[in-house]
């Protein structure tokens, strides 16, 4: 799946480090988003990205920036803040996918199960989101063990997004 | 006669169409009208135009390719006067009749063919008398312009096994015979070539030679092509006869062109079994000769032959065809001594495929060769020429792809030393390959000894050669480069702790060596592949009795610390600070306190005197307040200082909003979930309201700047805090204290001075919210929400 042409847009949440991966990504699909990690050496990434895909408001944040590391009603404010329905961060390098009455908090994990000092035994793992209308299906691809494993989650919103200036 | 050339060759030659042209319509006419005596009078005339010796080679081809097809029409109308009635033995002698000699043999030659198909006569009787007869043609282009129309017409009409010309000899001894002579014969004509002429013309002559050459290499093609030859034969009397007229002819184009030839034409097996007798040959060769690549072609077909299949290889070993073949190259160097040195190359090359492909277990024969090379390669120092350089890439290479494992073309112990002369440059180059064959077979390179055997090789990349300008390198490949070396590092891995630990104090050697350049790229890969090894270790139970030798958590961290310092003095501070806060969280992990803020020190240290960058100091401070929140190691006092300082530097950052978030994140140093004694109240109401006090500077700094107050985002971002701790239990916040929040910021934001910003007034709306959804969840949290108003 990971081929040219089928994905349309990458959300990425920083770390990449090297240029050369922004470059592979680009080959994927040439519309890339990508905030800042503490290791990447573009300095000119934001710090936070917002973006609308189709009726949702998706925000964008590396997390070492949101204190405690990881901490769902932290990162809920950051969500507030940028005031987005899906908001996506990493750092942690362990998947998770809260849902709250304000909307969807989803870290994606390590696509390389690098070594993190916050999560022991990391899965290699990322996301794919499909948007549907005011419906989202969260598809989440882990490397446990030399098997891929699929799972997924839905999430509807319940009103269209107001468009409002940004 | 040079400087008219070209402009009168073209007149010649369409002359001759011309000539030709005219007596081909006359012959038509004839053979249309049954009339042989005029058939023959035209076609011989016709044929007379190839009597000339004014074109060269190219241009006669032309020439002789249109009376070929005239020629096709005569030989049927001969068929046709046989069924007629006329005899054809009649008509073999009638045509000798013809006045000069060259058409007479080329219509005599047509006839023959019918002849051979009457069957009155058999085939070999005929082709014997054609292929003496064709000695009356002496003159270089025209005799194997002849001979060539003879081996075309005959072609299908050789009296081999199992064809309709077979005669009663049940053998091929004739057909070869025949093809023999004709080869001969050509040969010679072809190499008379060399010597007709003054010798200024002597280059024009060698390029006419080279465009005849298929004409006579056609006869091996035809002899390989004769179904009764089988080994016995090819090896007692095809071979020698073929060779010797070879050795013979003392020409060197021809003796090039046809070695090349045999190799190509017959099949491999054959090669194999008269490999005594083919390598043989090459010693008698002259001595200006390319014997090299005709030696290194044979041997990219055996080794090809050898690929094919498991089943040939026995073969190999049968006729020791590595000995022989070694022994012959090795005799040939020996012979030319003044032979460049990529010619040797080349020539090792090709028996190292070889032998990768006839002996992929012997690895001491493919040592064997490298060794023979080094030899031969001792004394010239480091090789500068770029074809030579090229060709011991690939030399190198191959065992590479062969034995698909670095490990492996380790252990020929004469691998290293033929890197040894390679330039900076190609060292790099080879490097790269080994690296990405490690990459892309994912070899698994697990003993420090093989770590350091590898290290060696690739030492172009992990440091300065003598000699190497580092300027002159692009930036971008430098960085693919150490980017690579990196990935290399994250690969070398072994399940033992021991032998990891070995692993990771070789590399840590190897790459202390590489300069400042390199360690920003070298550093951090190492310090993780440490960090992973102190988590391995940290699921395992220390144990008491172990002994002193053994690998602990405390050990690395030690060479961790001696390690990231390298980084500080580049200089590389932010990078520097990340490692040491990674190392101290590690630390902490392993309940080692003194470790852990000896870490948090270093990392203070480079945050107060290397990193002077604004935005590099935030991130810097964010990491750092976020490491420090997650410490349990640390008793009190650790922690008083180190959180002290931190929320020092944050109320110290260039520019208030910053300073204002920095100092409200220092709020959670006090309050951590998981520790019960860290749960502070008063502290963290304390950060919250230094924040607020920051907040509060800011919007008058603003109003004073710029007469507004500027973004209410900041009391918003303070107010949501205060929710989190309220949420949280902090007995410290209470709703009165939140309610005036609110209040503020309303009457901030609709306030005239305010600057207009609806990202903050979305952030405001959707706290407000999301404090009525606390209130709506009911039971405790909904009546801890219930009082405060929105």
């Amino acid at each position: 799946m990971l081929v040219p042409g089928k994905i349309q847009h990458i959300i990425c949440t920083g770390n990449l480090c090297i240029k050369e991966v922004q470059d592979y990504l680009k080959t994927l699909c040439p519309d890339l988003h990508i905030t800042r990690g503490e290791y990447d050496e573009e300095t000119r990434y934001p710090e936070t990205k917002t973006l609308t895909i189709g009726q949702f408001k998706l925000g964008l944040c590396h997390g070492h920036q949101v204190i405690p590391w990881g901490d769902l009603d932290s990162l809920a404010m950051l969500q507030r803040q940028l005031d987005v329905d899906i908001l996506v961060t990493g750092h942690t390098h362990q998947f998770t996918a809260y849902k709250h009455e304000g909307g969807v908090v989803i870290n994606p994990g390590s696509a390389t199960g690098a070594y993190s000092s916050i999560t022991y035994d990391v899965n290699p793992s990322f996301v794919l989101m499909d948007i549907d209308g005011l419906r989202v299906v969260v598809y989440v691809y882990e490397l446990i063990d030399g098997e891929v494993k699929v799972d997924k989650i839905d999430f509807k919103k319940t009103t269209a997004t107001t468009h409002s200036a940004h | 006669m040079i400087a008219d050339g070209v402009e009168d060759e073209e007149k010649w030659l369409a002359a001759g169409i011309a000539g030709l042209q005219q007596n081909a319509f006359y012959m038509h006419r004839a053979l249309d009208s049954n009339n042989l005596r005029d058939a023959l009078k035209y076609s011989a005339q016709m044929l007379s135009e190839l009597r000339t010796s004014r074109l060269s080679p190219h241009k006669y081809y032309e020439l002789y390719m249109r009376a070929f097809d005239e020629l096709r029409k005569l030989e049927m109308f001969f068929k046709e006067e046989t069924r007629r009635g006329c005899s054809v033995v009649d008509l073999y002698e009638l045509v000798q009749h013809a006045g000069n000699i060259l058409p007479r043999l080329y219509l005599l030659c047509t006839v023959g063919s019918v002849y051979i198909k009457s069957k009155e006569a058999p085939a070999k009787d005929v082709l014997k008398d054609l292929v003496e007869m064709c000695r009356g043609i002496q003159h270089p282009v025209r005799g194997l312009f002849l001979r060539s129309y003879l081996a075309q017409v005959s072609r299908d009409k050789l009296p081999d096994i199992g064809s309709e010309y077979e005669g009663d000899a049940e053998t091929a001894v004739d057909a070869v015979e025949f093809v023999l002579q004709n080869f001969t014969e050509m040969n010679k004509l072809w190499v008379r070539m060399q010597h007709q002429g003054p010798a200024r013309e002597k280059e024009k002559r060698e390029k006419e030679r080279s465009e005849l050459r298929d004409l006579v290499g056609k006869n091996l093609h035809v002899l390989s092509q004769i179904e009764g030859i089988d080994l016995d034969m090819y090896k007692d009397s095809v071979l020698p006869r073929v060779l010797e007229q070879v050795v013979n002819c003392k020409d060197e184009i021809a003796q090039y062109y046809l070695m090349d030839c045999i190799i190509q034409v017959f099949p491999d097996e054959y090669h194999l079994q008269t490999l005594d007798v083919l390598l043989g040959a090459f010693p008698q060769l002259q001595p200006t000769v390319d014997i090299k690549t005709v030696l290194s072609r044979l041997m990219e077909r055996l080794s090809n032959y050898a690929a094919s299949g498991a089943d040939v290889l026995p073969e190999f070993l049968q006729v020791e065809a590595f000995a022989k073949l070694n022994n012959a190259i090795g005799k040939v160097i020996e012979a030319q001594p003044d032979m460049p040195i990529l010619g040797v190359i080349t020539l090792y090359s090709s028996l190292l495929t070889f032998t990768l492909h006839v002996h992929p277990d012997r690895l001491d024969y493919a040592d064997q060769v490298l060794g023979a090379c080094v030899r031969k390669l001792s004394g010239k120092g480091k090789l500068e020429e770029n074809k030579a350089t090229k060709q011991i890439v690939a030399l190198l290479s191959a065992p590479l792809d062969k034995y698909n494992d670095i490990v492996t073309a380790l252990k020929l112990s004469n691998y290293p030393r033929v890197l040894e002369y390679l330039d900076t440059e190609t060292n790099k180059v080879m490097s790269t390959v080994i690296i990405q064959s490690i990459m892309k077979n994912k070899t698994c390179i697990s003993t420090a000894d093989r770590v350091e055997a590898l290290f060696e090789l690739i030492k172009g990349l992990i440091k300065d050669l003598d000699g190497a300008v580092l300027d002159e390198v692009d930036e971008d490949d430098f960085k693919e480069e150490q980017n690579s070396v990196a990935r290399l590092i994250q690969l070398l891995h072994n399940d033992d702790p021991e032998e990891m630990f070995k692993i990771i104090c070789t590399v840590r050697k190897h790459i202390l060596g590489g300069g400042p350049k390199r360690l920003p790229f070298t550093v951090p890969p190492l310090v993780f592949s440490s960090l992973k090894l102190v988590r391995q270790l940290q699921g395992q139970e220390e144990n008491p009795f172990g002994e002193e030798e053994s690998t602990t958590p405390k050990k690395i961290f030690l060479l961790l610390n001696q390690t990231v310092e390298t980084l500080s003095n580049i200089p590389a501070p932010e990078l520097a600070l990340q490692l040491y806060l990674q190392c101290a969280e590690a630390a902490n992990d392993c309940d080692l306190e003194p470790v852990a803020y000896e870490f948090f020190t270093q990392a203070f240290i480079l945050y107060e005197e290397e990193i002077s960058d604004s935005r590099a100091q935030i991130t810097a401070i964010h990491l750092i307040i976020g490491t420090l929140q997650r410490m349990h190691v640390f008793g009190v006092e650790n922690r008083d200082t180190l959180t002290h300082k931190a929320t020092g530097y944050s109320a110290k950052l260039l520019k208030k909003p910053d300073q204002c978030r920095a100092v409200y994140a220092c709020s959670h140093l006090f309050w951590v979930d998981d520790q019960d004694n860290v749960k502070d109240g008063e502290r963290v109401l304390l950060c919250l309201k230094r924040a607020l006090r920051i907040a509060n500077a800011a919007q008058q700094m603003s109003n004073a700047a710029r007469g507004s107050t500027g973004s209410v985002t900041l009391f918003v971002e303070i107010l949501n805090k205060y929710l989190y701790f309220f949420e949280k239990g902090n007995p410290q916040i209470n709703v009165a204290a939140i309610q005036s929040l609110i209040e503020l910021v309303t009457t901030e934001m609709q306030s005239d001075s305010s600057t207009p910003d609806p990202a903050a007034d979305a952030f405001f709306a959707s706290t407000l919210r999301y404090i009525e959804f606390q209130k709506q969840k009911g039971g405790a949290l909904g009546e801890k929400y219930e009082p405060i108003k929105v």
